[in-house]
């Protein structure tokens, strides 16, 4: 109907992942686009919004509006635990040079897709 | 009362279906162009975006109902000829939709009012006998359950937010309310068209509506004004009597095709 239920539980969410800034700007909301169903999500970018409807409702007007879009995540920005740059030579590079750790020496038979 | 001698002979349906479209579409193209107003300047460059898409969306339905109403009308009028070359007295829009923007709270009064009203009579008019009105009402359906759902969602967050947004939204429902009458009011031509089974039957409508609203308001711990107003001068839009805000919202809208008249871009 009107207003989404639920709503109370997504401004729960919010203030549970600390998403609240300090700075009077909104909490930060990263967003997940899904082109197709069966696709993988994708990161699409990043909006403000006070709750987890807000970011849905956001979304949707700022990276689905264009059409193309069949299913949408937000996930609050802090919930987020990235990899530090720092850290890339130890967590990366040991996987640069080790081509036998690719599937790269099978043959994909004719007419497998969406590999 | 003087007795009339003859009575004029009922207007041809044609007529009818002509100004249903025209007041579904001037509706929609007005509370557009308004909702246009805010570009570049809403709360945050999020909601920026969000009405501008509502404004949109309202354009494109106008577009579609004022095609439309070219075609009923038979005169070669397109829907370009009808937004930009009528006069404000031509137009067949409710006073709700030309009311100014005032604060964001007015707005999304103003679009909640609105977006709740065009559910309720685009689900009705989806079951229109009129097949093209049918598929126009059900296209739009969907567009506004997500404005519904859009401003609904702010009536909560300004209602149930701070004191003064809770202030401010709250005036904004008080001076609207007045309006609303006006949307279930059914004169001549309503009458017919929904004896016909054209358009929506709107006096049976307003206690759907009323509930929506209502238990929205309600949560957002805002009420609605008691004995609403049916003052009768705050009628009139479906016969051409505005408010004087529609002259200047036309007057922004039609000034630059009217500057270059067949012009193309």
């Amino acid at each position: 109907m009107t207003a989404p239920d639920g709503a109370d539980a997504n401004r729960t969410v919010a203030a549970q992942a600390g998403a609240t800034a300090a700075d009077g700007e909104w909490p930060l909301w990263e967003v997940f686009t899904q082109g197709a169903h069966g696709e993988p999500h994708e990161h699409a970018g990043s909006l403000h919004a006070v709750d987890a409807e807000q970011a849905l409702q956001n979304a949707r007007d700022v990276y689905a509006r264009r059409g193309g879009v069949a299913s949408i995540w937000v996930v609050p920005s802090a919930a987020i635990t990235a990899s530090s740059p720092a850290e890339a030579g130890p967590f990366f590079d040991p996987g640069e040079d080790k081509a036998y750790r690719h599937p790269q020496f099978y043959k994909v038979p004719r007419g497998v897709r969406g590999l | 009362m003087t007795e009339p001698a003859v009575l004029p002979p009922p207007p041809p349906p044609v007529h009818d279906e002509l100004e249903l479209l025209l007041r579904l579409g001037d509706d929609r193209l007005v509370l557009g162009h308004r909702l246009s107003e805010w570009c570049g300047h809403a709360p945050i460059l999020e909601e920026d975006i969000a009405l501008a898409n509502v404004a949109l969306d309202l354009l494109g339905q106008a577009t579609l109902l004022l095609r439309r109403a070219g075609e009923v009308e038979g005169k070669g009028r397109d829907e370009d000829a009808l937004a930009y070359w009528r006069e404000a007295i031509d137009f067949r829009n409710c006073l709700l939709v030309e009311q100014p923007n005032g604060d964001f709270g007015v707005t999304i009064a103003r679009q909640f009012l609105f977006d709740v009203y065009a559910v309720v009579t685009l689900d009705a008019l989806a079951r229109s006998t009129s097949a093209e009105l049918a598929a126009l009402a059900a296209k739009s359906l969907k567009e506004a359950r997500y404005h519904v759902r859009h401003s609904g969602e702010w009536i909560l967050k300004l209602g149930d937010g701070t004191e003064e947004s809770h202030r401010r939204v709250q005036r904004a429902i008080d001076e609207l309310w007045r309006f609303t009458p006006e949307l279930f009011a059914a004169d001549d031509v309503a009458a017919r068209l929904a004896a016909r089974g054209v358009g929506p039957d709107l006096p049976a409508l307003r206690a759907t509506w009323e509930t929506q609203v209502l238990d929205v308001l309600h949560r957002a711990t805002l009420t609605a004004p008691t004995g609403a107003s049916h003052s009768p001068h705050l009628r009139g839009g479906r016969s051409g009597m505005h408010s004087e805000h529609l002259g200047h919202l036309l007057a922004e809208l039609q000034i630059v095709a009217r500057s270059h008249p067949g012009a193309s871009w």
